[in-house]
C-alpha cells in the first residue's frame, strides 16, 4: 500500500460574519485506500493531538446518497472524478507531494456557517414552497391503480435520484439552483400523480428558487458536469416549458 | 415494575381494528392545540410528522443533519416488503407475518408483527401516490423482487435507492406542513435530554450545532424516532452520525430498553483497508444470487486469486448447506466467513475478509447480462477498493449493520415512560434477534404513517395534560445537567482523541460481543468497558468551545453514552444463554456448530431498567406468547 503527502490549502472561517483565508496544512501517511474524507479525519486527529481547532466539515453516510458532504476540491465540486461525491473519492487518485485547495460550496443563497460547512436551507424552502404531492396519509388507491410505462417510471428516476448536495449551484457561475430545482419538477411531472399541481407547483417553487437569491441560467453546463449523481440538463429545459406552460396558462 | 404489553383480546387477525375502534379520538378542532416533539426525520419520524401534521397536531421536527432529507434512511438500497401479492406466488399477509416471526427467530411480539404486514399493503398505496418512482415492469405495474432469501416476490424497490426514494417521498409530505405551518423543522439540533413532568414526557433539551446554544421544547408527547446504535462498534454501515444518545438519555430518565444485544451483522459489506477507515460500505445482499463465496483450502494460501486451482478452494457455503448454498441467512453467512478467517484462510492484506466471485457466473451469463444486474455494485466496489470485480473476485466482510434491539415499547409504541413514543429502528418491537431484508423500512414508514396516529391520538385524548413551561424546574435541572455534562466534557484536556476511545471501544465490542459471543469474552468486556470509560472521563482531548460548531464535542458526546450503553448489551447478551438469530452464544450450538434456542428459558423480552452508570441495570421480562406461528429450530442443510 503506497502512503503520501500532500500539501493541503483550506478554507478555515471560524464563523458567518468573520472573514475567513485558506491556511496551509500538510498530510502525511495518507493511504491510497483512503476516502478524501477519511484523509480530513486523519488530519483532525493531528490537529487535536496538537490542541488546535479541527477543520469543519460535513458528512454522514459516507456512502454517496445522503448529499451532506461538500468540499470544492482543487475548485470542482467534489473534486475531479466524474460521478463521485467526495465521501467516495479515493485518495488513489492523487499523487504523493500534490497540492489540493479544498474550499466550501460558493454561492450566496449557501451562507458559511464555519470552515467548510455552509448553510442549504434554501433547498428546504424551495421544497416546501411546491415539491410535493398533496394528498394526505390514508386514502390512496391501489398501488396498481394506475399503470406507469417503464420507461416513464426509469425517467422519472433519473431526475428523483438528486441527492440535493448543491454542487450543481457551487459550479454554476451565477450560482443558480436550476438543476436542483428542475429535477424535482420533472420527476414529480413525468409521474401521473404529479399532474394534478403541475402548473402551480413549478410557479411556486421557480418563485422560491429566485426570492433566495439563487442566480439565472445561462446554459454553461457546469451543474451537470460536476453532478455525483449525473442528473442531465434536459431537466432545466423541461422546467423551462413547464414554468412558461404554466405562466401562459395562468388564470 | 410489570411490562404490560397492551396487546389487545380477540383474533390475530382483528386485533389492531378492534384496537382502532376502542382508541379514543382527539376532537379535530382540539388537534391544533396539542404539541409534539418528534425527534428524528428517517423514515420513521418524517412520515410521522407528515401524518401527525395533516391532523392538525402542531410538530416540532429535529434532527441533526442540516436538512430533514438527511436522515440515514436515506442509504437503504435493496427494496420494502408489502404483501401485495401482486405476483400471485402465494404471499399474504399471514405468509409475511409468518416468515417474519421465524426470521426474528421467536424472539418478537406476535401482535406487533401481524399488524405491520397487514399495514404493509396501505405503505405501497401511500407512497404511489406521493409520487415515488418504483420499478415498474413492462406493463406498467409495480415490479417486484424476492430479498434476503424469501420464497415470494414481495420486495417493492426503485433502483439501489429505495429508502432515498420513500425518505425523499416523506421528507416531501413532511414539507407540505411545514408550509401549511403545522410542522415546524429543527434541523441541526441534537437532543441531549428528556424533560419528565409528574411521571410523562413533556418536552426536550437540545443543543444548537451551529450556534452552540442549549435550548428546550415543551410539548404534550414526545416520539423518538432516532435510529439505530450500530456505531458503538465504532465501524458499521450506519453513517457516522448516527448515535443512542437520545435513547440512552430517555433510558436514563426511566424508559427501559429491551434486547440491546441483538445486533444484526451483514455478510456482504466492503472489508476494513485500515486503521483510518471510518465506516463500511454494504454491498447488496443480492450478489449472492450469483456470486460464490470462497477461500483457499489451505491456511496462509495468500496467492493470488486466479492462481489458486478449483481444488484448493473451498466453496464452504456451497458444501456445508447444499440446499441453500451461497444464498443462507445473514447471521448463517457471517458467521461462516468469520469462522474461515478465524481458521487462517481469510484474504486479502489483512486476512479479514472473503472471496465473492462471480467468473462461473459470467461464463454462464455473460458479462453484460452480470453488468444489468449489478452494474452500479460492481463500479461502487471499484470506486472503492481500486478492483474491477469483473476481473478479480470481489473481497467482503461481515459488517454490523442494524440493531433490533431499542427502547422497549407497548403495542402503541409507547415506552414506559407515559407519552415517550419510540419509532423505527429505535424501538425494538418487530424484528426479534433477526431482522429480514426490506423489512426496516416497512417498520419505519408503518408505524409514523399508520400506527401512531392512532394511539398518539387516544394517548393525548385519555390524559390530563395541564400547560406546561419551559421554565418549570424540570426543564431547569435537565438544562443545567446537560450543560454541566458538556462542561465536564471540555474540561478534562485530556491526551488522546475521541476517535481513538470508540475505535477502542469498538474493538471490544467486535472481538467479545460481535458474531459469536461466548461467556469469558463476555467477561471481558463488561471489564474493559468500565476501565475504557474511566480512562475516557480522565484522558479524552475534546478540543474547542461549547458556543461554536464544535464537532469534536458533539462526537465525544456521543461517545461518551456509548462507554455507558455498551455494558449493557454486553450483559443482555451475557443473560442470554442461548444462541437466537443474531446472537449466537458459542455454548448454546447443535453438534453441527448452528444456533440453538433455548425456548424453554429465554422465549422473553429482556427489558433493562437504568439503575446508575456503572451499576447493574435491573432485568425485566415480557414473556412471549405463541399462539400463531409454532417455534421449530430453522436448518438450511
Ligand atoms: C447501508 C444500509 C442499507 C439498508 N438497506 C435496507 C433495505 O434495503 N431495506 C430495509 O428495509 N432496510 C434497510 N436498511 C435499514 C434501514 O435503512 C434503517 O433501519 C431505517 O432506515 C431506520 O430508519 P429510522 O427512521 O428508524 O431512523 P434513521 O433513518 O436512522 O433516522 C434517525 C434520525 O434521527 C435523528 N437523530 C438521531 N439521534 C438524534 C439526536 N440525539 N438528536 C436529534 N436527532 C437525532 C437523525 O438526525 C435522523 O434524522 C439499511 C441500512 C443500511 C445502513
Ligand atoms: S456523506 Fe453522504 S453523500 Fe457524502
Amino acid at each position: 500500500m503506497a502512503t503520501m503527502t500532500l500539501k493541503l490549502q483550506i478554507w478555515r472561517q471560524p464563523g458567518p460574519s468573520v472573514p475567513g483565508r485558506l491556511v496551509p496544512y500538510t498530510a502525511e501517511g495518507v493511504s491510497s485506500d483512503m476516502s478524501f474524507l477519511e484523509m480530513l479525519d486523519v488530519v483532525n486527529e493531528g490537529l487535536i493531538a496538537k490542541g488546535e481547532d479541527p477543520i469543519a466539515f460535513d458528512s454522514d453516510c459516507r456512502e454517496g446518497i445522503c448529499g451532506m458532504c461538500s468540499l470544492v476540491v482543487n475548485g470542482i465540486p467534489h473534486g475531479p472524478e466524474r460521478g463521485t461525491t467526495v465521501c467516495q473519492l479515493h485518495m488513489r487518485h492523487f499523487k504523493d507531494g500534490e497540492t489540493i485547495t479544498i474550499e466550501p460550496w460558493r454561492a450566496r443563497a449557501f451562507p458559511v456557517v464555519k470552515d467548510l460547512i455552509v448553510d442549504r436551507s434554501a433547498f428546504d424552502r424551495i421544497i416546501a414552497a411546491g415539491g410535493f404531492v398533496s394528498i394526505n396519509v390514508g386514502g390512496a388507491p391501489d398501488g396498481n391503480a394506475i399503470p406507469i410505462g417503464k420507461a416513464t417510471a426509469d425517467l422519472a428516476m433519473d431526475s428523483a435520484a438528486c441527492i440535493g448536495c448543491g454542487a450543481c449551484v457551487a459550479a454554476c457561475k451565477n450560482a443558480s439552483a436550476h438543476l436542483f430545482t428542475s429535477a424535482k419538477i420533472s420527476h414529480l411531472a413525468l409521474m401521473p400523480q404529479g399532474q394534478v399541481e403541475r402548473q402551480q407547483r413549478v410557479v411556486r417553487m421557480v418563485e422560491q428558487m429566485d426570492a433566495e437569491g439563487f442566480g439565472s441560467c445561462s446554459n454553461e453546463g457546469e451543474c451537470e458536469a460536476v453532478c455525483p449523481k449525473e442528473i442531465p440538463i434536459s431537466n432545466i429545459a423541461r422546467m423551462v416549458r413547464e414554468y412558461t406552460r404554466a405562466v401562459l396558462t395562468r388564470r | 415494575m410489570t411490562l404490560d404489553s397492551k396487546v389487545p383480546g380477540g383474533p390475530i387477525a382483528e386485533k389492531w381494528d378492534h384496537h382502532k375502534f376502542a382508541s379514543k379520538l382527539v376532537n379535530p378542532a382540539n388537534k391544533r392545540k396539542h404539541t409534539v416533539i418528534i425527534v428524528g426525520t428517517g423514515l420513521a419520524g418524517a412520515s410521522a410528522a407528515s401524518s401527525l401534521g395533516e391532523l392538525g397536531y402542531q410538530v416540532l421536527s429535529f434532527c441533526i443533519q442540516d436538512s430533514p432529507r438527511r436522515a440515514h434512511s436515506i442509504a437503504a438500497q435493496g427494496g420494502i416488503n408489502a404483501a401485495k401479492n401482486y405476483q400471485n406466488d402465494g404471499d399474504s399477509v399471514y405468509r409475511l407475518f409468518y416468515d417474519t416471526v421465524k426470521g426474528g427467530d421467536y424472539r418478537s411480539r406476535e401482535a406487533n408483527v401481524y399488524r405491520l404486514a397487514q399495514i404493509s399493503v396501505n405503505i405501497i398505496d401511500q407512497c404511489v401516490a406521493q409520487g415515488v418512482p418504483f420499478a415498474r415492469e413492462y406493463g406498467g405495474l409495480l415490479d417486484n423482487r424476492s430479498f434476503g432469501g424469501a420464497q415470494v416476490s414481495r420486495t417493492f424497490y426503485a433502483r439501489g435507492q429505495t429508502g432515498q426514494q420513500l425518505l425523499l417521498g416523506a421528507y416531501q409530505s413532511m414539507m407540505r406542513q411545514v408550509q401549511r405551518g403545522n410542522v415546524k423543522i429543527f434541523p441541526r439540533r441534537e437532543m441531549l435530554d428528556l424533560v419528565v413532568i409528574d411521571g410523562k414526557a413533556r418536552g426536550i433539551v437540545v443543543r444548537n450545532l451551529v450556534t452552540g446554544a442549549l435550548e428546550t421544547y415543551a410539548a404534550d408527547a414526545v416520539i423518538l424516532a432516532t435510529g439505530g446504535y450500530g456505531t458503538v462498534f465504532y465501524l458499521s454501515t450506519n453513517a457516522v452520525n448516527s448515535n443512542v444518545t437520545a435513547a440512552w438519555r430517555a433510558h436514563k430518565r426511566g424508559a427501559l430498553f429491551a434486547n440491546p444485544c441483538f445486533t444484526q451483522i451483514h455478510p456482504t459489506c466492503i472489508p476494513v483497508s485500515g486503521e483510518h477507515q471510518s465506516k463500511l460500505t454494504l454491498m447488496s445482499e443480492s450478489l449472492r444470487n450469483d456470486g460464490r463465496v470462497w477461500v483457499p483450502k489451505n491456511p496462509g494460501d495468500t496467492r493470488r486469486p486466479e492462481s489458486i486451482p478449483e481444488s484448493e478452494r473451498d466453496y464452504y457455503l456451497e458444501r456445508k448447506y447444499p440446499s441453500f448454498g451461497n444464498l443462507v441467512p445473514r447471521d448463517v453467512a457471517s458467521r461462516n466467513a468469520k469462522q474461515v478467517c478465524d481458521d487462517g484462510r481469510g484474504v486479502g492484506e489483512t486476512g479479514l475478509a472473503v472471496y465473492l466471485d462471480f467468473s462461473d457466473a459470467i461464463k454462464r451469463l455473460g458479462p453484460d447480462v452480470i453488468a444489468s444486474r449489478y452494474g452500479n455494485l460492481f463500479q461502487m466496489y471499484e470506486k472503492i477498493t481500486g478492483e474491477d470485480p469483473y476481473k478479480v473476485p470481489m473481497r467482503i466482510y461481515p459488517a454490523v449493520h442494524y440493531t433490533m434491539g431499542g427502547l422497549w415499547v407497548d403495542y402503541n409504541l409507547m415506552s414506559t415512560i407515559p407519552g415517550l413514543h419510540v419509532l423505527g429502528e429505535a424501538n425494538f418491537s418487530d424484528h426479534g434477534s433477526n431482522r429480514l431484508g426490506a423489512s426496516a423500512l416497512m417498520q419505519g414508514l408503518a408505524d409514523g404513517y399508520f400506527v401512531i396516529p392512532y394511539t398518539l391520538g387516544h394517548y393525548i385524548a385519555s390524559t390530563p395534560l395541564p400547560k406546561v413551561s419551559t421554565d418549570a424546574d424540570p426543564f431547569k435541572e435537565a438544562l443545567a445537567s446537560t450543560q454541566e455534562r458538556i462542561n465536564r466534557l471540555l474540561q478534562v484536556k485530556g491526551k488522546r482523541t475521541i476517535r481513538e476511545f470508540h475505535r477502542e471501544l469498538g474493538r471490544v465490542m467486535w472481538d467479545y460481543v460481535g458474531m459469536s459471543r461466548n461467556e469469558a469474552g463476555l467477561k471481558t468486556a463488561l471489564e474493559r468497558i468500565p476501565q475504557l470509560r474511566e480512562e475516557f472521563w480522565q484522558n479524552v482531548s475534546v478540543p474547542g468551545s461549547p458556543d461554536n460548531l464544535n464537532q469534536s464535542l458533539e462526537h465525544a458526546g456521543r461517545v461518551a453514552d456509548y462507554l455507558e450503553f455498551a455494558e449493557v448489551i454486553a450483559l443482555d447478551a451475557l443473560e442470554r444463554r442461548e444462541s437466537c438469530g443474531g446472537h449466537f452464544r458459542e455454548e448454546s450450538q447443535t453438534p453441527d456448530n448452528e444456533a440453538l434456542r433455548d425456548d424453554e428459558h429465554y422465549s422473553y423480552v429482556a427489558a433493562w431498567e437504568f439503575t446508575g452508570v456503572g451499576k447493574r441495570p435491573t432485568l425485566h421480562k415480557e414473556p412471549l406468547v405463541f399462539e400463531e406461528v409454532h417455534p421449530t429450530q430453522r436448518s438450511y442443510k
